[in-house]
């Protein structure tokens, strides 16, 4: 019987580039800038690292297929290399790579690196791309926000919510976000915003207006991982460790069978019981400090807290404009602003919320450090469109707790 | 036993572009214009194409009928998109007809429709029936009068032997090659001759010889018409026609120039179809189709047209309007303006055909599954049964779901994806069949919008243009039904 990862897993350093509108990089450069704060973080060097794991979803818009990239960018001492790309939750799939590999004993010290470069386009929001020679002769021609926007519409209806009032709360969620990205050196967007300039804002996919939707942005970062052995022989006190790490991935019931109602992520919810479980978390809104959503738009963070039972089903959107997750709320959510200002940029953003986790349970997040000590962080990366998604939860804290 | 029709249906997309707006965009220009500027002309969305027209209108047709009886299908249009490829093809799988089916395009005249008629109603049925189809979506100059009196659309006729609506007496064809206009390969629109010419010695000539001879043949004197369909020529001028052949003035069916505008091949059926609408049994219909020559159809209608019930006919499309007074829509619509369509239109949209092909079951016919096992009822057809309490392996049978009642169950409107009509609106629709399918929605009135519950019906419509190798391609779309488009 498995017993899972808790606390088998280590972060032995981490490096995270500054998001944004990078015209001045290739993605092998923000590679290599994640990289090399990740190697001074963990105090090793390059021919430590034993194994190594690329995440990226649209390669086709930067570095093209496989691992190679990597191996080149960081000069990899021809050690196995493994891209992976998983929808938008890639960066947490190279990061599980890593991790079960030092867990299963296959190598002492594994590399997760996430890049993405989304700016090469020529126009704004993600890459239009094909989505398969089959699913091009029959799928909507959907984009992101108008995928994530029916999450409103089902979410309405079902909660009998009016829609302004609804969009007052995803109002909030960005808000929020913005106030917490100002804090952040590294984020993409630093603005502070104010709700009528939400909803005042241009619609992209009705209900969600600009300030719903997350930041398009360049940028990497990567996690070095070990053993909590070998970490303390390294010198290492206080060690972050790996409570859980769980995905679950749609099998078309949502999309062809007749029982799923379009306001929830069916993946979320089975994900996250199985994460709680591993970490051994039973009271998840009193015993989770802090948590890392996949906010890539303000509707997706709204029913994403009832799908981790943080909130209660129908009730996300008190907690929010009472500000719960708030900063200086019991559950603070995306302190460091989260895709919505610290940005997206695909492959990396899974390990960008394990970087601010990783900082705020060490003490290090500067001007956004929590005040209360966190001992359990909770990252949630998704992937694809409600009806057909990847969705992961990973739980990081204080090794023993 | 009598030869004729068994059942009619007619489609109009739904938008009627103002006359008074085409006018005055060209007042500057072309000020003869505002002497048409009356009215309203059916407009075709960005995803309709005669073959679209064709389905819709036959489906209206087929509604209460066996499709598995139609055993021939006769299309006439002269803006076929394919013109190698046969139209009919598409059509019929579309229609999910059999494939033991004879198929015919009918190309290159406004006489396509009649033709069409024609051929199947002296055709040999096999026991079977055989469904007609005539339909047009013409492209036009801007300013040209041809952009103020064409309109979009399409009839539908199932014809055969037994209880008919209507019994064929006789028919005559009058080929002549005179060109009022014309179109080839190599033009875009159509190239038009004066109008007073082509009325002088073309419609109040060849016109009148047809009937003429019909008349004769058939041993039926003119004052006994009481309605004759006559798609060519203006009010007056179609008052002057049937005054020289000595048919009754009231007789005159409505050519549509108010409400519609021209349908080309289309027109004569369409005519025929609203001549249905109105006849009492044992009254006689006449029909001509005008272009290079004239095709004329004698029907007298039987007691079985008085029980037929009405609906998806002319009536019910022409009340089915939305006014469109945005004369630029019509124009990008048409691809008559080169709008900036933004790099998101960019991306390829070739059709691999052999994955096209094996995929038409979904895409064209709109097939779905239905498992042996547990009956679940789901679209995509899957290898693998969805219902998650059956998960059998190859256990499902094709199920239609083109006709099946759907009500929605999410949506958005979303003005960042690539859409020739933006917003784009799609979302989850759910059959009460059971069943449901994220697809792309069009018809959407934008005023009235979207709520969640709303019942929604499929349409077939072009999907996707792929302007680099002239190809498109075709699926089906769901439209919202509003209360007062019940069918």
């Amino acid at each position: 019987m498995a017993s899972g990862i808790r606390d088998k897993v280590a972060i032995l350093g981490m490096g995270c580039s500054r998001f944004g509108e990078r015209w001045d990089a290739n993605a092998e450069d923000l590679m290599v800038e994640a990289y090399t704060e990740a190697l001074l973080d963990a105090g090793v060097e390059t021919d430590a690292i034993e194994a190594a794991w690329l995440s990226t979803a649209l390669d086709e818009q930067h570095v093209g297929k496989s691992a190679v990239p990597v191996a080149s960018a960081l000069r990899l001492p021809y050690i196995p290399a493994t891209r992976v790309e998983n929808y938008c939750a890639s960066g947490t799939e190279s990061f599980r790579g890593a991790v079960y590999a030092v867990a299963a004993g296959a190598c002492d010290m594994a590399l997760a690196v996430g890049v993405e470069k989304l700016k090469d386009t020529g126009y704004g929001g993600l890459p239009q791309r094909t989505r398969g020679t089959v699913n091009d002769l029959y799928w909507p021609n959907v984009s992101a926000p108008g995928s994530f926007a029916q999450l409103a519409s089902a979410y309405s209806s079902k909660h009998h919510m009016a829609q302004d009032d609804l969009k007052r709360a995803m109002g909030h969620v960005s808000v929020k976000s913005h106030d917490n990205g100002s804090k952040n050196p590294k984020a993409h967007l630093r603005n502070k915003i104010d709700l009528d300039k939400v909803l005042n804002a241009a619609m992209i996919a009705e209900p969600l207006g600009l300030f719903d939707c997350c930041g398009v942005s360049d940028g990497a970062a990567c996690a070095i991982v070990t053993t909590p052995d070998i970490a303390r022989s390294l010198g290492k006190r206080d060690l972050i460790t790996v409570k859980a790490l769980q995905l679950s991935v749609s099998n078309g019931r949502e999309l062809s069978f007749n029982d799923w109602d379009g306001s929830y992520f069916h993946t979320t919810r089975v994900a996250a019981e199985k994460a709680y479980k591993e970490a051994g978390i039973t009271d998840p809104r009193e015993q989770i400090n802090m948590i890392e959503v996949h906010d890539c738009f303000s509707v997706t963070e709204l029913v994403t807290m009832e799908d981790l039972y943080i909130s209660e089903e129908g009730r996300a959107s008190h907690d929010i404009l009472d500000g719960f997750y708030d900063a200086d709320g019991q559950v603070p959510c995306q302190i460091d602003g989260g895709l919505k200002c610290f940005g997206h940029p695909i492959g990396a953003t899974g390990l960008r919320m394990l970087y601010e986790m990783y900082l705020q349970l060490q003490g290090r997040a500067e001007e956004r450090q929590l005040q209360r000590d966190p001992i359990f962080g909770l990252t949630h990366n998704l992937g694809g469109f409600p009806s057909q998604n990847v969705s992961s939860v990973t739980i990081v804290g204080q090794a023993g707790a | 036993m009598s030869t004729g029709v068994l059942a009619f249906g007619a489609y109009l997309p739904q938008r009627r572009l103002q006359r008074q707006a085409i006018a005055a965009a060209h007042a500057w220009f072309e000020p003869s214009l505002a002497a048409l500027a009356r009215g309203e002309r059916s407009m075709g969305g960005w995803d309709e194409d005669s073959n679209t027209l064709s389905v819709e209108a036959a489906r209206a047709c087929l509604a209460a009928q066996d499709r598995q009886q139609v055993n021939s299908l006769y299309i006439g249009s002269t803006s076929f998109p394919f013109l190698d490829r046969q139209n009919a093809a598409l059509v019929a799988e579309a229609l999910s007809l059999s494939p033991n089916l004879r198929t015919f395009d009918l190309a290159s005249s406004r006489k396509a429709g009649t033709s069409a008629l024609l051929a199947a109603c002296e055709g040999d049925f096999h026991g079977g029936s055989a469904l007609v189809i005539a339909s047009d979506k013409r492209r036009t100059k801007a300013a040209s009068s041809a952009e103020m009196t064409y309109g979009d659309g399409a009839a539908a006729v199932l014809v055969g032997e037994g209880d008919v609506l209507a019994e064929l007496v006789g028919s005559h064809t009058l080929s002549v090659d005179f060109i009022d206009h014309f179109r080839t390969g190599e033009s875009e629109f159509d190239y038009h001759w004066e109008a007073r010419w082509v009325r002088e010695e073309g419609v109040m000539k060849i016109v009148p010889e047809a009937v003429t001879a019909l008349l004769h043949r058939t041993a039926v004197g003119a004052s006994d018409i009481r309605h004759f369909c006559c798609p060519v020529g203006s009010a007056r001028e179609q008052a002057a026609l049937v005054h020289a052949l000595g048919i009754s003035a009231d007789a005159l069916v409505d050519n549509l120039e108010t409400h519609c505008g021209n349908t080309g091949a289309a027109h004569p059926v369409l005519m025929l179809v609203g001549a249905l609408e109105a006849a009492q049994p044992g009254q006689l219909i006449l029909v001509a189709g005008f272009g290079q020559g004239c095709d004329v159809l004698l029907f007298r209608a039987t007691e079985a047209l008085a029980r037929q019930s009405s609906g998806g006919g002319l009536q019910a499309n022409l009340a089915n309007r939305l006014e469109e007074s945005n004369y630029f829509k019509f124009l990008s619509f048409n691809r008559l303006i080169t709008m900036e369509h933004g790099i998101r239109a960019e991306t390829d949209k070739n059709t691999g055909l052999s994955t096209a092909y094996r995929n038409r079951a979904l895409t064209t016919g709109f097939h779905g599954g239905r498992c042996r096992e547990c009956g679940t009822l789901q679209i995509p057809m899957a290898p693998i049964c969805v219902n998650p309490d059956c998960a059998a392996v190859d256990s499902q049978d094709p199920h239609p779901f083109a006709d099946a009642a759907a009500v929605l169950r999410s949506y958005t409107s979303d003005r960042l994806t690539y859409s020739p009509n933006p917003p784009a609106w799609y979302g989850m629709i759910q059959f009460e069949q059971g069943g449901r399918i994220m697809i792309d929605f069009t018809d959407v009135q934008v005023e009235r919008g979207l709520h969640v519950g709303m019942p929604m019906r499929m349409v077939f419509r072009v999907r996707d243009y792929d302007h680099k190798r002239g190809f498109r391609r075709y699926y089906w779309k769901a439209a919202p039904v509003y209360q007062d488009q019940g069918d």
